[in-house]
This record gives C-alpha cells, sequence and structure tokens, in this order.
C-alpha cells in the first residue's frame, strides 16, 4: 500500500459551508509519544521510523483496542523542515538494516511512508485505508477526522514524527553552497532566517499599535512553565530549566525583533492519536474526546511574505470558520491551543479567534494578565513548542488530555475544560481543529 | 556583501537576465493585469499559464519593513551578521515585494516608508542581483 497526499476535497476551506456535518461523530479515544532526544543518535532503535512504532503502539494501547482493530492509518510523511542526510554522509546502514525497507533507504530514517511502517508493524494486519497530511499532525487530524466520519475507516490512526541530525538547523544543502537555482535564489540569497517573516509581522505589529517586544515575557515564560508540566515533552525531560522574564530578554537575536527563544528548538519525537466513530468510542479504555469541527485555510500572501494586514484578515477568517463548523462562538472557547512555533504569531492567532474578547493590537496586553492555567483565561496550556520542543502537536495532546482530565499537573483549573481549539502553524494557512468533552 | 550565485531556471531566466542587463522585470498577467512577485507557473488569480508575462519596472520603491539578521543560515552571508534585510514594496504597486541588505544603511536604522530605487549588485558567480538603495 503506498498512500498518496488527501484530496482537496477533504478539507474544509471556505466559510459558509455550515456545521460540520460529522460534527460529534468522530472521537479522539488513545494518545501515544515516544520519548524526545535533541539531536538522533544513529542508534537503530531511536530512529525516526522507531519511535514512530513506538508511538503508534502507545496509542493503540491507550485506547484498549487490539490492532487487527485498526483499519485507516493517516501520517505525515515528511519528518523535517530544516535537517536533511548530507549527500556525501554514508548512510547509516546498521539503522537501515534494522528494520524492513523499503526502496528509499532513508525511509524510517530522514522520511516517513506508510510502506514502511505497514512492513514494520506487523500486528496491523487490516489497514484499509491509508493517507498522508502533508506538512503536519494538524493536516493529518483534519484528513483523519473526515475520513472516520465519511466512514472510509472506523478506527484510524494518525502520526507525526520528526528527526533531528548532527549540525544546524537550515544549514547546509542549498544554503552552503555558493551558487544556488533561480527560483529559490529569489527569496533565499538574502540570508533571512525562517523567523524572519513572523519578525517582520511582529515588527509591523508592534509600530502599528505601539507594543513592544518585552510585553512577550509573560507569554515566554507560562508556556515554559506548562510544558516543564509536560512529562512527553523535551524540556521536562532533558532540560527542566524555567525561563524567566529576564533569560527571555537577554538572549541573543536570531532575525530581530525575534530572539532565540522565539525560535522553537528542534528535536527528534513521535506522536500519534487513534481515532474513532463516537458509537464505537463508549467501549473503548478511555473518555472520547470528540471532534466537533476542522477547517483550514489555504490563503498564501500576495507576494514575498505575508504583511499583517495580510495576517489579520486571515486569522479573522480562520475564526469565523472555526466557530461556524462547530456551530460554536468564541465564548464557548474553555481554553486555546494555537501554534507557537514562531512564539510572535501566537498573538496573531489568539486575535483572530477573538479569545475572551481580544481585538486586534489587543493580545499583547492580555499576555500581561492571568494566563496561567490556574486562571479564568487560561493561554496554550500545553506549552506548545516553547514548552517542549519543536513538534507542533503538543497542543493537540493537551487538548485531548485536558478534556479528559488525563493532563496531570497541567490541568486547567480556573475552567471547566469543555471545548477547546489547536491547530496551526502559520496564521496564514493552517488547519485547525474543534474539541469538545462531550458530543452536543 | 556577495551573495551567492544563481543559476538561472526556466521559470526566473527572464527575471535573471533582465537584471544581468540592469533591468528590473516583474511577471504579469495580461488578462488580471495583474503583477506577481515571486514568479510562479501561473497566474495566481486566474489560473492560466499563457497569459503571463515579463513587464519592466521603473526601479522605484519604498521600504515596508525590515528586521536585523544575526543568525543567517546561508554560509556566504555569515561573515558579514549582523545585516539588514528590508521589504521594498514596488512604486507600480505595493503588494508587489522585494529582499534588500539596503546597502549603505546602517544595520537596524532602516528608514521604514523612505524611497529607494534600484541599484545591481554582482553575486558570487556573475550573476547580477537587484538591490535597493535610499534615496533622499
Amino acid at each position: 500500500m503506498t498512500a498518496e497526499n488527501a484530496p482537496q476535497a477533504m478539507y474544509r476551506t471556505k466559510e459558509g459551508l455550515g456545521v460540520w456535518e460529522h460534527r460529534g461523530k468522530v472521537a479522539a479515544v488513545g494518545v501515544g509519544h515516544s520519548p524526545t532526544a535533541r539531536r538522533w543518535d544513529e542508534r537503530p532503535e531511536t530512529s525516526v521510523g522507531a519511535w514512530s512504532i513506538l508511538a503508534l503502539r502507545r496509542a493503540i494501547e491507550d485506547a484498549g483496542v487490539s490492532p487487527d482493530q485498526v483499519d485507516g492509518l493517516v501520517i505525515v510523511p515528511v519528518t523535517t523542515t530544516g535537517a536533511f542526510w548530507p549527500d556525501d554522509k554514508p548512510l547509516p546502514i546498521e539503522a537501515i538494516n534494522a528494520f524492513n525497507q523499503t526502496s528509499d533507504p532513508l525511509d524510517g530514517i530522514a522520511k516517513l511512508s506508510d510502506e514502511w511502517l505497514l512492513k514494520n508493524m506487523p500486528e496491523l494486519t487490516n489497514i484499509k485505508y491509508s493517507a498522508y497530511g502533508p506538512v503536519c499532525m494538524s493536516n493529518a487530524l483534519n484528513v483523519a477526522s473526515q475520513a472516520v466520519g465519511d466512514g472510509l475507516t472506523h478506527t484510524c490512526l494518525v502520526l507525526k514524527a520528526w528527526h533531528n541530525l548532527e549540525g544546524r538547523y537550515y544549514q547546509g544543502g542549498k544554503n552552503a553552497a555558493n551558487s544556488t537555482d533561480g527560483t529559490s535564489a529569489i527569496k533565499n540569497i538574502w540570508g533571512a532566517p525562517a523567523s524572519y517573516g513572523t519578525a517582520l509581522q511582529f515588527a509591523e505589529y508592534c509600530r502599528k499599535y505601539g507594543k513592544t517586544h518585552d510585553m512577550m515575557a509573560p507569554f515566554m515564560s507560562n508556556s515554559r512553565r506548562n510544558g516543564l508540566m509536560f512529562p512527553e515533552g523535551y524540556w521536562a525531560q532533558h532540560r527542566p530549566e524555567e525561563l524567566t522574564s529576564e533569560d527571555y530578554q537577554l538572549a541573543r537575536w536570531i532575525a530581530k525583533p525575534a530572539n532565540l527563544f522565539d525560535n522553537d528548538i528542534p528535536i527528534t519525537v513521535a506522536a500519534a492519536y487513534l481515532f474513532t466513530t463516537a458509537e464505537r468510542a463508549k467501549d473503548m479504555k478511555q473518555k472520547p474526546v470528540y471532534i466537533m469541527n476542522h477547517a483550514s485555510s489555504e490563503t498564501k500572501p500576495r507576494s514575498m511574505t505575508p504583511t499583517l494586514d495580510e495576517v489579520e484578515a486571515d486569522t479573522a477568517r480562520t475564526g469565523r470558520m472555526i466557530y461556524e463548523g462547530a456551530g460554536i462562538t468564541a465564548d464557548d472557547l474553555s481554553f486555546e491551543n494555537m501554534y507557537d512555533g514562531f512564539t510572535l504569531f501566537h498573538q496573531f492567532h489568539l486575535e483572530g479567534l477573538g479569545y475572551r474578547g481580544i481585538k486586534f493590537g489587543e493580545a499583547l496586553d492580555f499576555y500581561q494578565g492571568d494566563i496561567t492555567i490556574e486562571g479564568p483565561n487560561p493561554v496554550s496550556p500545553s506549552g506548545g513548542n516553547i514548552g517542549s520542543g519543536r513538534s507542533r502537536f503538543w497542543m493537540h495532546t493537551d487538548c485531548i488530555q485536558q478534556l479528559q482530565g488525563r493532563a496531570g499537573p497541567r490541568q486547567v483549573t480556573g475552567v471547566k475544560p469543555e471545548i477547546a481549539v489547536s491547530g496551526g502553524p502559520m496564521p496564514l494557512g493552517g488547519n485547525y481543529t474543534v474539541w469538545s468533552a462531550t458530543p452536543d | 556583501m556577495v551573495k551567492q550565485g544563481v543559476e538561472p531556471d526556466e521559470l526566473t531566466r527572464p527575471f535573471w537576465q533582465a537584471a544581468n542587463e540592469s533591468r528590473l522585470v516583474i511577471q504579469n498577467c495580461n488578462t488580471c493585469d495583474r503583477l506577481q512577485h515571486p514568479p510562479e507557473p501561473i497566474c495566481g488569480q486566474c489560473g492560466l499559464r499563457e497569459t503571463l508575462e515579463w513587464v519592466q519596472m521603473s526601479g522605484k520603491g519604498k521600504i515596508y519593513n525590515y528586521g536585523v539578521v544575526h543568525d543567517c543560515p546561508v554560509s556566504l552571508l555569515q561573515d558579514e551578521q549582523p545585516f539588514n534585510v528590508a521589504v521594498i514594496m514596488l512604486d507600480e504597486d505595493p503588494g508587489i515585494q522585494m529582499y534588500s541588505h539596503l546597502p549603505g544603511v546602517a544595520v537596524d536604522e532602516v528608514p521604514v516608508g523612505g524611497n529607494v530605487e534600484i541599484v545591481f549588485e554582482v553575486s558570487a558567480n556573475g550573476q547580477k542581483i537587484p538591490e535597493w538603495k535610499v534615496v533622499e
């Protein structure tokens, strides 16, 4: 079986679609995480493939089902955005040979196919539906939600894994060469790092609304605090360090006004969820968390990089789509877990949602209030990528765990966890899920 | 500051050829009358390929925004850190942006909203690159 990217028709990308036809009929019932590491140590048992298998098996066990009950698999085939196996480096033969292979020697090492997984998970004997949700877990969740709702699969695993290799992220490859191709050169030869676009939007935001970078500090400290209560995460496992306001404000710049901590730390990690029908969920081990809607933005910037106007227009539109499909309003959100991979855009997501009535230009002021898990306005209770490292899925795990009452010390106590939203990555474009503790 | 060399490909060859002649050209859809940059195989609005043409620009613009790069992923530029990377809006269409190191402007002293004119610099393999200089 070789999967393909899910068809465009599976995504809800427009306003005016009304309530999602499968609202409350699909549920998350299992969560599985691998350990984390800063970089791969080239041992077979810690490869991205090995950890993907581990996460999938843990999700199955968590749901209390047998592997042969699983009939669907949605994965993200790309396992990095910036760490590539160097052309001149010998392949890790021991790690490759430790598993059943596909025709691509880097499958399971620096990328992942459904074929590789199924060759190495013989217990999955009943997979009838397999698809790719490209780019992110957020995308894969949308695909899995729609697939279960449409009856393409009744018990579906969803997986996203990341690898990280020696060396620095985004360096090497084209960026290390003395010349590059004409298309890449249009943007890349000016040497702007990945957070540059977000830094520009934030700079414009500060000028427009009279705000400053140091107003981000409470959000940063809060997110790291939450992350340190996420035992599955990188910082909790390897570097249990608080992030004080002073640490944040003294950090070196990457692309001013984005500093070191405004950029998430790349890690190796995998996570998997098990989705099923609301009906089947009743017989499974964990309390179901129902999916009320999924929404996607396909907006592209007009030119080289999104302007603040484009960001504000699209986050507001995304917010409207999120609420319309779920049949809710901003007032119904117990908390939000929007993406924070570049920290400086989390506020754009909040403002687009109108979370707690925030309007454009008000989110940084909102950060100065009580945004803790103990308060009435929890912001990013997962701690996001700031709190646990670059994965783009802590937000989803946290939504499920919070609504199940399984978030441990991270459990929100200032609000009753009933409805939440998570997703990303960027403010322009992205995929979003609305979760609920009840199906209606 | 010498940038990476450029190997023009089919999509962008007209852009880079014009640059070698010290001219700035931008893709235009002659049905939508809409400029687009970066170049794409089709018009971003109507989706047609055959309506795309290359149109010469005046080489005048304004500084829309900027950041200061302290940690650059491109090896050739790392010794130059920190440096400005500005976003220029073309006078013909402020929705069309280009990047610039703003030669001659001190780091982090970029006049947002200021007027700029195009200049062309030679890259590592001799290909000319459009750049922008602040004008009074």
